[in-house]
């Protein structure tokens, strides 16, 4: 009755989607990099304008998450499932505190006439622009991809609590986790592109 | 494969949270300090060591069998020529 299961087969599967994201990623901080070079009194007025405390503490609240979803894992192998659970649960809260944090963070930026194809933007220096264009569309794929990856792990929540999800079959959370992981791993890049630069 | 059944402990999860934790404070501290062009550069290098941490603990590509780790070297290598052949192009127009 056991069904045939290929853990490597379906790691390596998901590492190689995790590449194509890199690339994907990648290609962005290209384009910004070579922006910077041509522009980087604006783009450094431009990090000015963001608040840092915001992505401080996104930086933080990420880390911790990556910790937690790392901690699930083990505790998932190790068969401790309050702990596994907790893992996720306390992940899945710090995903949300970085959403809120990314909206009030938009909020502010709306409010100041910062948003794609605003007037202030369109009127001011072409660097700006580019560079609150790349802010835009950088923190959004991100975002984007910080609610994939919460999807993915309340899934595998909802499968370690109905032992789906156990020490001898967890790929699905396995994966969830390299997911997350990469998540965290490209906001460690766009925190000192965005935040840092001034 | 060795790597299948491989489990982190805890404490080394706890260690390299807390030793990201002490990178993004030393990094926030190192963009106080004005240096011109040079704070881009330390803050990339210290973003590649976080990163580092992450993709060997966190990701445990450090237990992982060589088709990972060989493909990801290729993937950062194509990512590298990529980049490279980019500003190659940009800073002779």
């Amino acid at each position: 009755m056991t069904a045939q299961t290929d853990p490597t087969g379906k790691k390596l599967g998901m590492w190689l989607f995790l590449y194509t994201e890199i690339v994907l990623f990648g290609g962005l901080f290209v384009l910004y990099a070579v922006y910077f070079a041509g522009y980087t009194d604006d783009f450094i007025a431009g990090a000015k304008e963001l608040d840092l405390f915001f992505g401080v503490v996104n930086t933080i609240v990420l880390l911790i998450s990556s910790f937690c979803v790392a901690a699930g894992i083990t505790a998932v192998q190790k068969a401790h499932n309050r702990i596994a659970l907790a893992g996720l649960w306390g992940a899945l809260a710090c995903g949300a505190v970085f959403l809120v944090n990314k909206y009030i963070e938009w909020g502010h930026k709306f409010e100041h006439g910062i948003y794609p194809g605003s007037d202030r933007l369109a009127d001011g220096p072409a660097g700006q622009n580019l560079f609150f264009g790349l802010y835009f569309v950088i923190t959004g794929l991100h975002g984007l991809h910080i609610i994939i990856g919460m999807t993915l792990l309340a899934v595998s929540l909802v499968l370690v609590t109905r032992q789906k999800i156990t020490a001898q079959n967890n790929a699905m959370l396995d994966n969830s986790g390299l997911y997350w992981h990469l998540v965290d791993l490209i906001w460690i890049f766009i925190f000192p592109l965005f935040y840092l630069v001034v | 494969m060795a790597s299948e059944s491989h489990i982190i402990e805890y404490k080394t999860l706890g260690l390299t949270l807390a030793a990201l934790l002490v990178l993004t404070g030393v990094t926030v501290g190192a963009a106080s300090i004005d240096l011109g062009w040079v704070n881009v550069w330390i803050a990339l290098m210290i973003a590649s060591v976080k990163a580092g941490f992450v993709l060997l603990v966190f990701m445990h590509m450090r237990w992982e069998g060589r088709t990972l780790q060989w493909s990801f070297l290729a993937t950062v290598l194509f990512l590298a020529i990529m980049i490279g052949f980019i500003f190659w192009d940009v800073a002779f127009r």
